[in-house]
């Protein structure tokens, strides 16, 4: 580009700027933790001299401790206005009991039930797959984010590789089959064994598939980026060699899984291993289907296409999440699930409509209008399993809703599930060829995708994260951002998709009145910027996200220093037992 | 049940519905679709640099904000004379081993629709400069610069396509803007997005939810009522004249003050705008916009009489029925 100033460009100094946060942030994390090690290297030393000088302690010096403790333990016994017998409780059952200390900005909410047996080689393993879904999820994210930002400031950069055309696909893959899919199936390494009541088949073949699943999203977006795609299918936009990389790692996984379930040590077959499993064999059929590299000439191309974007998301990540779902929701609230059958009536539906719905993307288009009309009949057959699912799961939570003010991974249940009806019937209501019209090529689609694949599969994600996660490593995330986590994510995502629908709708009408279409470019402005605020509260959300994954993966216990008296003692008499102590 | 309790039965019989149900409503459709259809007789194949710039168009991901596809309902009918067509499809193959065809019907309208693109603003010096910079031509645009398109040198090659940019659009570059081969075979590709009209004798599908007739506006004296002609220069004549009707330095000349939009010689002025212009070496060529668009009489005058009496222009309006006997004369001559 001759002779352009590089920094007098906008989209440098933010790429530059962007390169930066993460550099600070992590020069930030090493100063801290240096801090904190260094701080409890001096404590322990302090520790260490305490030690040997109350080893030393004369016995009167003892007799004066001693004193001093009666001294200060003097209270009431409890027992003046009442009986002085002792409390009985066998059972353990009175525990995490606190007091009102001070003003609670924060409610206490009830701490991760204790951690049941898990070998540490498969807990690694499910680490290791949330890890880098976490990472894809802060990737993709931003990527969206900056891909937002691109609507209200287009001449924000001007780098081929950073252009709006390549980078959308980049972030819809990466948060499709980084993030979420890779969060999903080590949800499922931890679901599948504890269900079926065995050990994994194989640990090995669990990294096997983790870095293929890796490698196919690192080398489909750097293709994507360089101007490399499969020609403009959604969510098809990596090639099949890529995409193939992908299926790989998820047949690996697949066949760890049926190897698992074939030596289950239950008679029945728990319905979330019905939706898992078909969930990822449906997925390997989709994929092979759509990217065997010798069909699909002319209209061909777009009947496949429509077939494949939409049995991604309800096939893949919908049944999936749904079984994930009718795992963690009942162990959750501790009771069985509402309807067993509801749930098999839902999987047959399922799989019978969300099959069909696919071509509604492509309604008054040059595809055979017969199929367009199969596919409107499947999406209102829809309302069959997305009702009876949401009645499962809400009469499951029936009685027992005091418990999501104590607890802070239910909410993100509940607001997956209000997502689950209202998004799949809004997908319904869409694919009405009146709807159609107004909706159809607006933002609408976009406001949809992100109510569904946001509101509905990552909430849930989220809630199974909080759930298992302290379970695996014992470490509890801070309440506080958690919460911050939940109300940044929820108030963002309504910021994006309401604005962003009104708008769209909008659009829509003008279109159908004939009105010149750079003023609907212009009239989308205000939305658009909308957009890109609620878009950044959800993009601060992950951050926290993050933040507490660390927290559950890593944070150190504090070092102790005994203060009172009777901590004196007790380490004394620890020490005097045992001299090595 | 046994059938519930067997892993192998159970799977085994919803992958089978599953595919069964994937037979029918994709692979079986799909198939019949690509091989019982067949490209238009008159259809035109694309030139090499066509071809390139297709995988251009395709490489930086346009489909994600344009569609190529006309519906069959009303609204649509901005973009192509007739609805899309399976065989309008049929000439696009596979791109390679490695790549899906391509037939780019997009799902996302955040631009216009391209299906016809090649008809409607055929300019190559209008498409090189929005190309270059988006905002230079409409302003209100929001679509990407492609500048790594382009090159800058001091001097023009022979054979090469200089861009004129307008000074707020060339900040820090000195020299010359040239074209290279990508952009040329980008714009060459959408020169040649042209809707394939239907064999003789076939009548065109029928568009859909059609819009009740626009109420016209009595703006002309009490003589017949004419469509709005602000909306009608803003769809046909603003990209290059701009919504300020003084046109682009170098590029497009003024409608402002332009003595042809101004003066009396009607026959002229209705022949530009049906025909083109391609007179004034320091401009870009103007493309048969009326005839291209398929403009009615109507619309014309509406236009006309719009530009005569905007942005300071005050000359008197034009009656409809000498527009409508030059457009006669005007394609009873192109017919012989």
């Amino acid at each position: 580009m001759g002779n352009i100033n590089l920094f007098s460009e906008g989209g440098i100094v933010i790429t530059v700027v962007l390169i930066l946060i993460p550099v600070i942030v992590a020069s930030l994390i090493v100063i801290v933790r240096t801090n904190a090690s260094l701080r409890r290297y001096i404590k322990r030393k302090e520790l260490e001299r305490l030690t040997n000088y109350i080893k030393e302690l004369n016995p009167a010096e003892t007799e004066q401790l001693e004193k001093r403790k009666k001294e200060l333990e003097f209270t009431l016994n409890n027992a003046e206005l009442g009986t002085d017998l002792p409390t009985l409780d066998p059972k353990g059952l009175i525990d995490n009991v606190n007091t009102v200390e001070s003003i609670r900005f924060v409610q206490q909410k009830r701490k991760g039930q204790p951690r049941p047996f898990i070998e540490p080689e498969l807990t690694r393993l499910i680490l290791w797959y949330l890890g880098c879904a976490v990472a894809w999820l802060l990737f993709g994210t931003s990527v969206g984010e900056y891909v937002g930002i691109k609507f209200a400031a287009p001449d924000i950069d001007h780098l081929s590789w950073l252009s709006f055309g390549r980078l959308r696909p980049v972030h819809t893959n990466a948060v499709f089959w980084g993030w979420a899919s890779l969060a999903m199936i080590g949800l499922a390494y931890y679901v599948i064994p504890r269900v079926s009541n065995v050990p994994i088949a194989s640990i090995k073949r669990g990294y096997y598939s983790l870095i293929l699943i890796n490698a196919s999203v690192i080398a489909g977006s750097v293709s994507l980026m360089a101007g490399i795609n499969n020609g403009g299918g959604e969510y098809r936009e990596y090639i099949w060699p890529v995409m193939s990389l992908f299926g790989f790692g998820v047949i690996i996984s697949l066949v760890n899984f049926l190897k698992t379930i074939a030596k289950r040590a239950t008679r029945e077959i728990y319905v979330s291993n019905w939706y898992i499993i078909s969930a990822i064999m449906f997925l390997l059929v989709i994929a092979f289907v759509a990217y065997w590299p010798s069909w699909q000439n002319g209209l061909g191309e777009t009947i496949v296409q429509g077939y494949y974007m939409h049995q991604g998301v309800g096939m893949w990540f919908m049944l999936f999440n749904l079984g994930l779902m009718y795992y963690f929701l009942p162990q959750q609230l501790n009771k069985p699930i509402y309807s067993y059958s509801l749930g098999i009536l839902a999987f047959w539906a399922q799989i019978l409509f969300y099959t069909l719905i696919g071509t509604h993307h492509f309604i008054f288009s040059a595809i055979p209008w017969w199929l367009q009309t199969v596919a409107i009949v499947g999406s209102v057959g829809m309302v069959i399993p997305v009702v009876a699912g949401t009645t499962n799961f809400l009469m499951t939570f029936n009685g027992s809703w005091n418990k999501l003010t104590g607890s802070y991974t239910l909410p993100f249940y509940l607001i997956g599930i209000i997502f689950y009806f209202t998004g799949s019937l809004q997908g319904t209501a869409e694919a009405f060829r009146f709807t159609n019209l107004a909706w159809h090529f607006t933002d609408f689609t976009v406001a949809h995708s992100h109510l569904t694949m946001y509101g509905i599969i990552s909430f849930m994600l989220w809630g199974f994260f909080y759930t298992i996660v302290p379970r695996l490593t014992g470490k509890e995330p801070p309440q506080i951002t958690v919460g911050a986590h939940f109300w940044l994510a929820l108030i963002g995502l309504l910021f994006y998709t309401f604005p962003l629908m009104y708008g769209s709708t909008l659009r829509g009408l003008m279109w159908m009145e004939g009105k010149p279409f750079i003023d609907t470019v212009t009239f989308m402005g205000p939305y658009w910027l909308w957009r890109a605020i609620g878009g950044s509260l959800m993009w601060f959300s992950h951050i926290l996200f993050t933040y507490n994954f660390y927290v559950m993966l890593r944070r150190k216990s504090d070092v102790e220093l005994p203060k009172s008296a009777a901590e004196i003692l007790q380490l004394k008499k620890e020490t005097t037992i045992n001299p090595q102590a | 049940m046994e059938f519930f309790d067997n892993h192998k039965k159970l799977f085994g019989t919803a992958l089978g519905l599953f595919v069964g149900l994937t037979l029918l409503v994709a692979i079986i459709p799909a198939i019949k679709n690509q091989e019982n259809n067949a490209p238009l007789p008159n259809a035109e194949k694309l030139s090499e640099s066509a071809l390139a710039g297709k995988q251009s168009f395709i490489a930086n991901g346009c489909v994600a904000c344009h569609t190529q596809q006309v519906r069959n309902v009303d609204m649509d009918k901005i973009w192509g004379a007739r609805p899309g067509i399976a065989a309008d499809y049929a000439a696009i193959k596979r791109t390679d081993f490695w790549r899906n065809t391509a037939t780019l019907m997009g799902t996302e309208r955040t631009g216009p629709d391209l299906t016809n693109i090649g008809n409607r603003q055929p300019s190559q010096a209008w498409n090189l400069l929005h190309l270059f910079q988006p905002r230079a031509v409409v302003e209100q645009s929001i679509m990407p610069a492609y500048p790594w398109l382009f090159e800058v040198k001091n001097e023009v090659g022979k054979d090469e396509v200089e861009v004129i940019v307008p000074d707020a659009f060339r900040k820090g570059i000195s020299g010359k803007i040239i074209a290279k081969q990508e952009a040329l075979d980008l714009v060459a590709y959408l020169q040649s997005l042209k809707q394939t009209p239907l064999p003789d004798g076939q009548a065109p599908m029928e568009f859909l939810y059609k819009n009740e007739e626009k109420p016209l506006t009595t703006n002309n004296g009490g003589a017949a009522p004419l469509p709005d002609g602000k909306t009608l220069y803003t769809q046909n004549c603003a990209s290059c004249h701009q919504a300020n009707g003084e046109g682009l330095k170098g590029a497009f000349p003024p409608v402002k003050g332009s003595p042809i939009v101004m003066g009396n010689d009607l026959d002229f002025y209705v022949s530009i705008i049906m025909q083109g212009y391609d007179a004034r070496p320091e401009y870009a060529v103007m493309n048969a916009v009326g005839h291209d668009n398929n403009l009615s009489p109507e619309q014309v005058t509406a236009i006309i009489n719009y530009e005569r009496t905007s942005w300071g222009n005050n000359a008197k309006p034009v009656a409809l029925e000498e527009v409508k006997k030059i457009i006669d004369l005007i394609n009873s001559t192109a017919k012989k």
